[in-house]
């Protein structure tokens, strides 16, 4: 499958990462190169197959419903651009 | 059930509607990180590095949270998936710090499942679960406090959900109302979600699509968000099937999108086209690997299940002789159905629902109360109805009894012994009354003797009143009769 430059537009999109319209055709091209490579993989039969959800087979590690964390205020709004009245301020964000 | 049928001048429609409800799952801390769920703290206060986003931090699943979800499956009569997986749903919000949720796509927690609903007319129907997975919620945005900026409160970010996701069953508003009331009952029976509505703790989203009358089609859907109380949802089901034959009928086609319903209007409007902003592309989590479950476990939450609504609704039915209505209402919560069952314990079960129906309800509702306040205790209760039973007070005088009760707290034999209500039972002292009513009116006796023989019930009604009701009307009015007719 190749990519063509609206895909590039729409995932650069989806992605929110901003690339200038002249770069759009280079980061096409990288795009099937890299497509091009993972298209080998489709030569192995894969029917039947579930796909692998994790590398490494070890189990789910649970915890009990203790409260451990949080109450840590500032330390969570120290990296905030902006807040304000113990709120993360953003632009008005309207639907 | 009647059908609900949207009839026009040109034809007549069904209308199609499924619902996908969240529940907040009652844990002590998030599904993911160790921060409480307290509701109603300073804003940001119950979040960890984890729900707020920062590199490098790990989600840790709750085992409550899966605990609480196999016990609302089984609530739910659905099948446990003993093999789930996580994960992440891509959107851009601002109180989504991480842009991604986590949640269940390919193999939710829970399966196929179906529940009973009752509807108005006595009848119940089957509406079917396509499934149940559990996720994170989001945080909290205000957009009314500043003219330029909305505001992020990540304290709910992270707190457990389990989305519920029914098949298209439904086919009115009443059955979606009806549907909603059972799961909220349900969950409360299980302890798993509080199900207000009105505190978001439960969010229903619905899914109506209309279709003409007799036709199996399934037409574009609209999806209603976050519709917050059972009447708006009956409301946005009746005016959106309304808009859609409006717009098939002149021709027009019905786009895929999600509206949003305004409560003060009843009506929808468009909140955004389902197309480019609706990619969630999902996949792994990688964070978490896949949950398994064992038979041990299933089998171990299957013995905590206590008894749910439907299975006590049938039991007071068919053991306690109760109308399948009076089951349902004192089933709807367990309070109540636990009141009413220490209330009937070794007494008439009939008549304690009779009582809990009329004077009792009414009682905690002119006093706005919930039953864990009422003054009236269930072991009181049931002692007020043994002594109608055994005769030793009337009904009439019962219900004085009950009001003095619901005063002062006291029990019922207690106030019957101190006002000196006692049925009057002894036909020596009842024989006395009705010599000196007889005595005081020859008049009616002599009307009586030629003919009106129904004036014997206003001699029963003379007697009993001057006994100030305490005279047991059976034996009056035997006795009346006997001394009239002499």
């Amino acid at each position: 499958m190749a990519i063509d430059t609206e895909t590039v537009k729409r995932v650069a999109f989806l992605s929110r990462l901003r690339i200038d319209d002249d770069k759009i055709e280079a980061t096409k091209e990288e795009f099937n190169k890299i497509l091009a490579w993972i298209e080998e993989l489709n030569e192995i039969n894969t029917d039947n197959i579930e796909p692998l959800v994790a590398v490494n087979n070890t189990a789910l590690r649970m915890r009990k419903d203790e409260v451990t964390a949080g109450r840590c205020k500032e330390a969570v709004l120290q990296n905030a651009p902006a807040a304000e009245y113990d709120y993360f301020a953003v632009p008005k964000v309207v639907e | 059930m009647a059908g609900y049928i949207i009839e026009t001048a040109k034809g007549k429609w069904e209308v199609v509607v499924g619902l996908e409800i969240h529940c907040q799952i009652i844990s002590k801390s998030k599904i993911f990180s160790g921060a409480s769920t307290e509701f109603g703290d300073d804003p940001n206060t119950n979040v960890s590095f984890v729900d707020a986003g920062f590199p490098g931090m790990l989600p840790v699943l709750n085992e409550e949270c899966v605990h609480q979800a196999v016990k609302t499956g089984l609530g739910l009569n659905a099948k446990i998936n003993k093999y789930s997986e996580f994960s992440r749903k891509n959107y851009f919000y601002a109180d989504m710090p991480t842009d991604y949720q986590i949640t269940q796509f390919r193999y939710p927690i829970v399966g196929e499942g179906e529940i009973d609903i009752d509807l108005s007319d006595g009848a119940t129907k089957k509406i079917g679960i396509e499934r149940m997975h559990i996720e994170q919620d989001a945080g909290k945005s205000i957009h009314d406090l500043s003219p330029t900026k909305s505001y992020i409160d990540l304290n709910r970010a992270g707190v457990g959900l389990m989305e519920i996701v029914t098949k298209p069953d439904f086919r009115s508003p009443e059955e979606a109302g009806a549907f909603l009331r059972k799961l909220r009952s349900i969950l409360r029976y299980l302890g798993t979600c509080d199900g207000n509505m009105d505190e978001g703790s439960m969010r229903c989203d619905v899914n109506v699509s209309v279709r003409p009358y007799g036709s199996d089609e399934l037409r574009t859907r609209c999806e209603m968000k976050n519709v917050n109380s059972v009447k708006f949802v009956m409301q946005a089901i009746e005016n959106e099937a309304k808009r859609h034959v409006e717009v098939y009928e002149n021709g027009g086609t019905i786009a895929q999108e999600t509206r949003q319903f305004d409560p003060t209007t009843g009506h929808t409007k468009v909140m955004r086209k389902k197309e480019f902003a609706h990619d969630y592309r999902y996949f792994p989590e990688p964070d978490l690997p896949p949950l398994v479950l064992d038979d041990d476990y299933i089998n171990s939450v299957k013995a905590e299940m206590i008894e749910l609504p439907d299975a006590k609704k049938h039991r007071f039915v068919e053991t306690l002789g109760l109308t399948p209505y009076d089951a349902m209402v004192l089933c709807e919560n367990k309070e109540t159905a636990d009141f009413f069952e220490k209330a009937a314990s070794g007494h008439d079960a009939k008549k304690v629902a009779n009582w809990m129906m009329g004077d009792f309800f009414a009682m905690l509702n002119k006093k706005r109360l919930d039953i864990a306040q009422s003054p009236v205790s269930a072991e009181n209760l049931g002692a007020l109805v043994e002594l109608i039973s055994k005769d030793v007070i009337s009904g009439k005088i019962a219900k004085d009894v009950f009001e003095i009760m619901s005063e002062t707290g006291k029990n019922p034999e207690q106030i019957v012994e101190e006002k000196g209500l006692k049925q009057v039972t002894d036909t020596k002292a009842i024989e006395a009354i009705i010599e000196t009513v007889i005595a005081s009116n020859a008049d009616n006796v002599a009307a009586y003797k030629s003919g009106k023989t129904n004036l014997a019930g206003w001699f029963v009604g003379q007697v009993i009143k001057m006994s100030q009701g305490k005279a047991n009307p059976a034996i009056v009015n035997k006795l009346v009769r006997e001394r009239l007719d002499k």
